[in-house]
């Protein structure tokens, strides 16, 4: 069954086409059953085939379905298919499973937004792109899903396009990751350059019938260390960009423009994810490019180490989770790099529950708050709010690092894969994970526990209304004090369960134990050329104290130090605004590129253009003024304009038979 | 035949240029409208002609159409300046020139 | 076709002939080129026809010359007279602004060109490259008059019929032509009179031209036309400086004769 794969990726297709056509029609909340419909039919999809894999031996897992051919130039021939082996199916499983969760929230979330049809439309299309991207059985193909994925976030950001805060960050999210596209492009063409061809198996090897043929066999013959170098460089700045890792997150903390279901899966679990998948898809050559390995293991911590930071002077409680979502992400990229590629998934995995779950909880606190945003005017929401608190209190310690949750475990697992690589990368990541605790201890201090400051005072600064202007749901704009906040109605508040039983126990993926680590095991195949983190076990928990006693540490500053919410030598100027990193961007690349635009709009299309296309005009004018004086409308004139003919025609006749 | 057909022929040409030339030079409509009929005599000449040169009948069955088109036709124009010039003083061509670009 | 002169003086006679129709022919023409007053030039038109007429005559085309000198003298150059005296041409017009200046000279010479081009394309003596006509000859039994007359009404029936249309067509024009607008026509919509006059309320007559009913003294009468003569509706007409308008006979006016009771003088 494991042609069931293609249903993966038709049915979120069928439910785009269904919402798009006939979407107006359904209208809420039947168009929003469709889109959460055809997302869990695909997980439900992605779980037969992942289970007729179970099914079968380690070795025999890998199956290459080809639907047509796509384009079949010479040399190039590219196909649509699907590559179904143990990385893209883990990759599909928790794509649609978190997809699934969050299309149902979305339901509630968006309710009464006159854009509700638009929505899902929007959802179900990123939710087939993103299948695309993980199942793509070549690099063109799953290039096609990372465009798409690309359009969709654009389309999602600039959801409410009548702000124009919304509008610029949608356009900054797509240019930043169109600068990474370039990389991947590039890529593309130096594979087919040197493999070819720009299949997975033709460029990567295959592993079929626990036969490892190509790079995955580990044979040096097949690319040199330069050329693998460049490509997966290459690859790499494609996947900076759309994972949001130094230099190009500056798009991901102004996408939470965006609905915050949004912000949970695209910019939490599934997008930003992308990155890591391909890094991961292309380990076998990474084995070839230890130069690029580092770069990766340095770009993630220095991501997640920069991004810490910002978080800790964050006001907005969706900017915050989105610098937390880049660090993250750094992390994952430093168990990537440093060989642990099973680990790095799993990190996403975990990342995916808890990180969705702070999103998606989130997203209630806004709602109750009507529409505000700004921590530091919310607090003692615990007593008003228990599941969304509890829920929260959950992803808060998972992402913190404290066993038994889930973040713990992957953490942990990652920092000793860079204990293996080099002390100094384990070191920041371990401070990180200090920071991070810390950070995420401050949010859920300074929304959950402590005074209610909602309640004081009539003026409420409004930091970003979702919803004002007509544009959102039909909720009213701030000043809603009456109401005392509460939890969501039930489709916004499942999902929140769901996730949290995910952040709770999905640490059991992959434990460290001999035995537990299923999703290593899973992966192994794949992975036969990385190396094996040789780590003696002693040091192993002994790192693992080490770290937990730093997230303690961590969160317990955190929830002491935010009892109140005035601290204003902890927020310098410069954590505030990200280390003017954004200012430095407009000032260098956007002043001069803004000059640029606007001396080519003057001379080059104004003068040259409009000019060419005018003098045109102007000739045809002036020559028409020219010739209309043949027709002064005297008849003597014409006269002698006729015999001036019959003169020239004898003439040409005259001189043609030779005079 | 005494006088060949090239004469005859040099003759109407002759009369066609002159014609041509007085219908170019002058600017009363009626004398230039002359010089129109002076340009069909031409040619009726020429067809006679060529009618006997060639032995065809063809040709006076020309010149007698020409005949009965040109009638119609000075008919007509005639007409036509009638109406234009009823209310001017001046008859040149040169003053109706409101057909113009 | 008597054109086989054998003795010598038939053979000076035919050139006699010939320069004779000649002469006509150029003086004619200069005359209408270069005549100021447009009477004269009219005579000069009758003289050039007067010596194509000649021409037909020598080369045998005798009914033709008949027609030639009824038609073209007789009708056309009489209406060309009745206009000039119509409109009042007067003879400085020629002598007014000239604008265009420069178009005689130039037509003079693009003229010349022409027939300079046309005498060098057949270099005198290529003038004909058809074959002789077996079935239609000219030559043979018979007058010319029956040639041609076996010619058209068997070989060219349908141009023939056609003319005939074109006659009828040229006399409805004319008469709509030159109708001021304040004589209503039949099914003409009633104008508002703008003098005190009383429009003349036709019946409905369905041919325009024939019969019609002038109007009272109060109205100068123009335009109105017979369809009497095949070729030539005479146009009667009193001259337009608002002279007592004669009282005229609609139908049976003789084609061709002005009216004599104007002073010749106001018409040039």
């Amino acid at each position: 069954m494991v042609n069931a794969a293609y249903a993966i990726v038709a049915l979120p297709l069928i439910g785009f086409a269904i919402n798009l056509v006939w979407g107006r029609r359904l209208a809420e909340p039947l168009a929003g059953w469709v889109g959460t419909l055809a997302a869990a039919g695909s997980f439900v999809a992605a779980l037969v085939v992942w289970v007729t894999m179970l099914g079968r031996a380690p070795a025999e897992r890998v199956s290459d379905l080809t639907a047509f051919s796509w384009f079949p130039v010479a040399g190039l021939h590219a196909n649509i298919g699907l590559l179904v082996d143990p990385l893209s199916m883990t990759m599909a499983l928790f794509v649609t499973g978190v997809s699934t969760v969050i299309h149902l929230y979305s339901i509630g979330y968006m309710h009464k937004d006159p854009g509700f049809d638009r929505f899902f439309v929007y959802l179900n299309l990123f939710l087939f792109s993103m299948v695309v991207l993980v199942l793509g059985d070549n690099f063109l193909f799953s290039f096609l899903g990372w465009e798409g994925v690309g359009f969709c976030s654009y389309g999602l950001v600039g959801f409410w396009f009548q702000r124009d805060v919304a509008a610029v960050a949608a356009k900054k999210a797509f240019v930043t990751n169109r600068v990474g596209d370039v990389g991947f492009m590039l890529a593309i063409f130096l594979m087919f350059a040197h493999f070819g061809s720009v299949n997975f198996s033709a460029v990567l090897g295959t592993l079929v019938h626990g036969h490892a043929t190509g790079l995955l066999a580990g044979t040096p013959g097949a690319i040199n260390g330069t050329t693998a170098t460049a490509i997966t460089l290459l690859l790499f700045l494609g996947a900076v960009g759309k994972s949001a890792q130094i230099p190009l997150y500056i798009w991901l903390p102004d996408a939470m423009e965006g609905p915050t279901p949004i912000s949970a899966l695209i910019h939490a679990a599934t997008m930003v994810t992308a990155g890591v998948y391909l890094m991961a898809r292309v380990a076998p050559m990474l084995h070839y490019a230890h130069a690029t390995s580092w770069v990766i293991a340095c770009v993630g911590v220095g991501s997640a180490f920069l991004a810490a930071t910002i978080a800790c002077g964050q006001d907005d409680i969706k900017k915050a989770l989105a610098y937390s979502t880049i660090s993250q992400l750094g992390y994952m990229f430093l168990g990537i790099g440093a060989g642990d590629y099973a680990d790095g998934l799993f990190h996403m995995l975990t990342h995916a529950f808890f990180k969705a779950l702070l999103f998606l909880a989130a997203g209630s606190v806004i709602h109750a708050m009507a529409n505000r945003q700004n921590m530091k005017q919310m607090g003692g929401l615990t007593r008003y709010m228990p599941v969304t608190a509890v829920t929260f209190g959950i992803a808060w310690l998972a992402i913190s690092g404290i066993p038994p949750f889930a973040g713990f475990w992957s953490k942990d697992a990652i920092l000793t894969a860079a204990w293996g690589m080099n002390k100094a990368l384990w070191a920041i990541g371990v401070f990180t994970a200090g920071l991070t605790a810390y950070y995420m201890s401050r949010q859920y201090a300074l929304v959950f526990r402590g005074q209610a400051r909602w309640r004081e005072g009539q003026q409420f600064v409004v930091v970003h209304d979702e919803h004002a202007e007509g544009v959102g749901p039909g909720l009213p704009a701030p000043a809603h004090s009456g109401e005392e906040p509460k939890d969501a109605t039930w489709t916004m508040t499942v999902p929140l369960i769901v996730l949290a039983v995910g952040a709770f126990f999905g640490g059991l993926i992959n434990l460290p134990l001999h035995g537990w680590d299923f999703l290593s095991e899973f992966l192994h195949p794949l992975f036969p050329a990385a190396a094996s983190v040789t780590v003696p076990t002693g040091t192993k928990w002994a790192l693992f104290a080490i770290t937990l006693a730093v997230c303690l540490t961590g969160l317990g500053l955190g929830l002491t130090t935010w009892r109140t919410a005035e601290h204003p030598r902890l927020e310098p100027n410069f954590l505030r605004r990200a280390w003017y990193f954004d200012d430095a961007v407009a000032a260098t690349v956007s002043g001069p590129l803004r000059m640029a635009a606007g001396a080519l709009a003057v001379v080059v299309d104004n003068e040259l253009v409009d000019g060419l296309v005018n003098g045109v005009a102007n000739v045809l004018g002036s020559t028409g003024q020219v010739a209309r004086r043949a027709q002064n409308g005297y008849l003597r004139s014409y006269a002698l304009g006729i015999a001036f003919g019959v003169i020239v025609l004898l003439a040409y006749l005259t001189f043609r038979t030779g005079a | 035949m005494s006088i060949s057909g090239p004469w005859y022929l040099v003759l109407a040409a002759v009369l066609f240029g002159i014609g041509a030339a007085g219908l170019l030079a002058r600017r009363n409509i009626l004398v230039m409208y002359m010089c129109i009929e002076l340009m069909l005599n031409a040619v009726n000449l020429t067809f006679v002609t060529f009618s006997r040169l060639l032995n065809d009948a063809g040709g006076d069955d020309a010149v007698f159409f020409v005949l009965v088109v040109a009638a119609a036709e000075v008919v007509v124009g005639l007409g036509i300046i009638v109406a234009i010039y009823r209310r001017r003083t001046g008859v040149t061509a040169d003053d109706v020139s409101s057909l113009k670009g | 076709m008597s054109m086989l002169a054998t003795t010598q003086l038939g053979v000076d006679s035919a050139w006699a002939v010939y320069a004779t129709g000649a002469l006509f022919i150029i003086a004619g023409a200069f005359g209408v080129v270069l005549q100021r007053n447009p009477v004269h030039c009219a005579l000069g038109l009758v003289v050039t026809i007067f010596g194509i007429t000649l021409e037909f005559i020598d080369e045998g085309a005798n009914f033709l010359a008949a027609v030639q000198v009824i038609v073209y003298g007789g009708a056309i150059v009489i209406l060309f007279l009745f206009v000039i005296m119509l409109l009042g041409v007067d003879r400085n017009a020629e002598t007014g602004p000239r604008r265009l200046r420069l178009l005689a000279p130039f037509g003079v010479l693009v003229s010349l060109g022409g027939v300079i081009e046309i005498l060098v394309l057949t270099r005198g003596h290529f003038w004909v490259s058809g074959y002789s006509s077996q079935t239609e000859a000219l030559s043979g039994p018979g007058e010319d008059v029956q040639k041609l007359g076996q010619s058209i009404f068997t070989g060219y029936l349908l141009p023939f019929e056609m003319t005939s249309v074109l006659l009828v067509i040229a006399v409805v024009a004319a008469v709509v032509l030159v109708r001021r607008s304040d004589q209503p026509g039949p099914g003409a919509p009633r104008k508002a009179a703008t003098q005190p006059r009383q429009p003349a309320r036709l019946p409905g007559a369905p041919a325009a031209a024939a019969a019609r009913p002038l109007a009272t003294s109060a109205r100068p009468s123009r335009g109105a036309t017979s369809p009497s003569a095949p070729a030539a509706p005479a146009a009667t007409g009193a001259p337009p400086r608002g002279q007592a308008p004669p009282r005229v006979a609609s139908a049976g006016v003789p084609a061709g004769a002005p009216v004599p009771e104007r002073p010749a003088g106001a018409s040039q």
